[in-house]
């Protein structure tokens, strides 16, 4: 749209700081650039008049030198983090119309700091997808197309509105959640960076529960040190949520750039998986080559339950929501539809309400926690939870982070793998086991792949120890040089 | 393990889930084949292993037993599908 949107985070925020542009003026640029990128669907709410509100308020605050650490920088705010005041609705149809009367922690934190909101971005519903084709809002399209095609290509999910939004260059930066992968998978199929931290660095108040003992929010943006500025932002304690971590947050961003010299990168061996496209495993290659380069020890390790991460998930993550979502009943928020008594009405409005993957999921919960089941799958999954954990206890003696891919593939068309639950599961399967063992994990765009697709490469680290994920990454992106972008078609 | 019409009926159920029968068929077929895939998990030897139920190991902190927020009736009942006065409205409970 203007030279503006296509900053980064960083230069934006030092230009509003040498005054070289106001915050108003980013926040109209970006408005423009949103309202012309409808196409996309990666808006589902906008909201231009609070926007240039908060952008106002922000050019107040620096004239008056009191400017915060992202002071009138437009971002855009995942659909299921709630928003005072601003259609809140986890792309689902059972909360259509729902104004929350109070806001999450995480974007209140945003907030505090002087950022500013253009509004919700779209996902699966109730984050429960990897295309965000489960929106009962309608799918976002990937901004990138394969060189030639102008076919629509998933932006990956759950957070693909955030993902589209940051590639367009529709927004600085984005929040986005990860229960299972939904920040670095999209971010993979995108272009961008996308982190999800340490478990319990982020507050889950206010964020619309999936499943609680996996959630955690995250950023996503254009360059692994915007994503280091977006987190510290987002991050710290939160009385109000038990889970939340009473540690410091450390200034993320000063990891970036740092030597990796002598660290020590694991290559998990289980990871090289049958039917892996072969410009992944270069890509990987390609990857352990950089970090060799720039001075780090490369050592094969073994995570030797990395292949029941997945079916391990999609028990315990079914279970957590088929028990978070017991919520939507149709009495204090959200749908009604009325029945001939108490149950039937719980029962039709849940029918009408929840969309066909949110539905299956929460079928699988109810069935693996039923009286007779819950030994066998639940408690099964919870001590398989554990091995996972272990294998990467083990792992972090003899390394200080491991490199693997990011997804399976790059983005693939809409409709390519919607009938088939679990070849859609199927893209988690190098990013799940981060949540279940509640690690830090981070994905890099490492180049592209022959159809002109972008792909990414994953890293994992130690419990707190983002910072030296954002010194790999910012390796990894140094020596990539990704700069490549979308070609605008929207 | 298959899951059948009649256990998907049982399950919809439980989770005030309205399925029309013929939806538990299909729904039956699909369930079972991701339950076939997650049968898998038989495989690992989890004898001894205690269940994981957290990811981060950290005591629950405590705070003072005082209230700290409510009050404000108009608030929790902004998004209600139906209330009266300072009340949600339901359908009637106990016949």
């Amino acid at each position: 749209m203007s030279d503006l949107t296509g900053l980064t985070l960083k230069a934006a925020l030092d230009g509003l700081a040498a005054k070289s542009f106001s915050s108003e003026e980013i926040t109209r640029a970006h408005l423009e650039a949103v309202e012309a990128a409808r196409a996309l669907n990666a808006y589902v709410v906008e909201t231009p008049e609070k926007a240039l509100d908060m952008a106002r308020a922000s050019d107040a605050r620096r004239a008056k030198g009191e400017a915060g650490p992202l002071d009138g920088a437009p971002l855009g705010i995942k659909d299921l983090f709630c928003t005072e005041g601003v259609e809140s609705t986890a792309a689902s149809k059972i909360l259509r119309g729902f104004k929350p009367t109070y806001e999450s922690t995480v974007t209140s934190n945003l907030w505090r700091d002087g950022a500013v909101m253009l509004g919700k971005l779209n996902m699966d519903e109730f984050a429960m997808g990897s295309s965000n084709e489960t929106s009962a809002w309608g799918p976002v399209a990937n901004p990138w197309r394969a060189e030639g095609g102008n076919a629509n290509l998933t932006p990956g999910g759950s957070s693909g509105g955030s993902a589209a939004a940051v590639a367009a260059e529709l927004c600085l930066g984005a929040t986005a959640t990860d229960t299972g992968g939904s920040i670095r998978q999209p971010a993979a199929f995108t272009g961008t960076v996308g982190i999800k931290p340490t478990y319990g660095r982020c507050s889950r108040w206010g964020i619309v529960a999936f499943a609680s003992s996996l959630d955690q929010a995250g950023p996503m943006a254009r360059t692994v040190e915007d994503t280091a500025i977006l987190l510290r932002s987002m991050c710290g304690h939160d009385p109000k949520d038990s889970t939340s971590l009473p540690v410091e947050t450390p200034d993320f961003a000063s990891f970036c750039g740092k030597s990796v010299k002598g660290l020590r990168v694991g290559i998990p061996k289980e990871y090289r998986v049958d039917g892996m496209p072969a410009e992944i495993e270069k890509l990987w290659e390609q990857g352990i080559a950089w970090l060799k380069e720039a001075g780090c020890e490369i050592v094969e390790v073994s995570l030797p339950h990395t292949k029941y991460a997945l079916p391990a998930y999609y028990i315990i993550a079914p279970a957590e929501a088929s028990s978070n979502l017991a919520r939507y009943d149709g009495m204090r928020y959200g749908l009604r539809v009325d029945g001939a008594n108490l149950t039937e009405t719980y029962e039709n409005t849940r029918a009408e309400g929840f969309g066909a993957e949110v539905k299956r999921r929460i079928l699988i919960g109810t069935y693996v926690l039923s009286a007779g089941y819950y030994d066998a799958y639940y408690l099964k999954a919870l001590k398989v939870r554990r091995r996972i954990a272990d294998d990467f206890d083990q792992a972090w003696e003899k390394v200080d982070a491991l490199l693997t891919p990011t997804a399976p593939s790059a983005a693939f068309a809409l409709g390519q793998k919607s009938d088939d639950p679990v070849a859609m599961y199927l893209n988690d399967i190098f990013t799940v086991t981060v949540n279940l063992a509640g690690l830090p994990g981070m994905s890099v765009p490492a180049g592209l792949d022959a159809q002109g697709l972008p792909l990414g490469l994953q890293l994992i680290g130690r419990n707190l120890d983002e910072g030296t994920l954002f010194s790999l990454g910012s390796a990894i992106e140094k020596a990539a040089d990704f700069k490549a972008k979308p070609k605008k078609w929207w | 393990m298959a899951i059948d019409a009649a256990t998907v009926r049982k399950v919809a159920r439980l989770a005030r889930i309205a399925e029309p029968e013929d939806r538990l068929e299909p729904l039956a077929k699909e369930l079972s084949g991701i339950l076939n895939w997650i049968e898998q998990l038989n495989e690992v030897d989890t004898n001894g292993v205690e269940p994981m139920t957290t990811s981060v190991a950290t005591t629950l902190p405590m705070r003072d037993d005082v209230v700290t927020d409510g009050g404000d009736p108009a608030k929790v009942l902004a998004n209600a599908p139906k209330s009266a006065k300072d009340f949600f409205v339901v359908p009637k409970v106990v016949e």
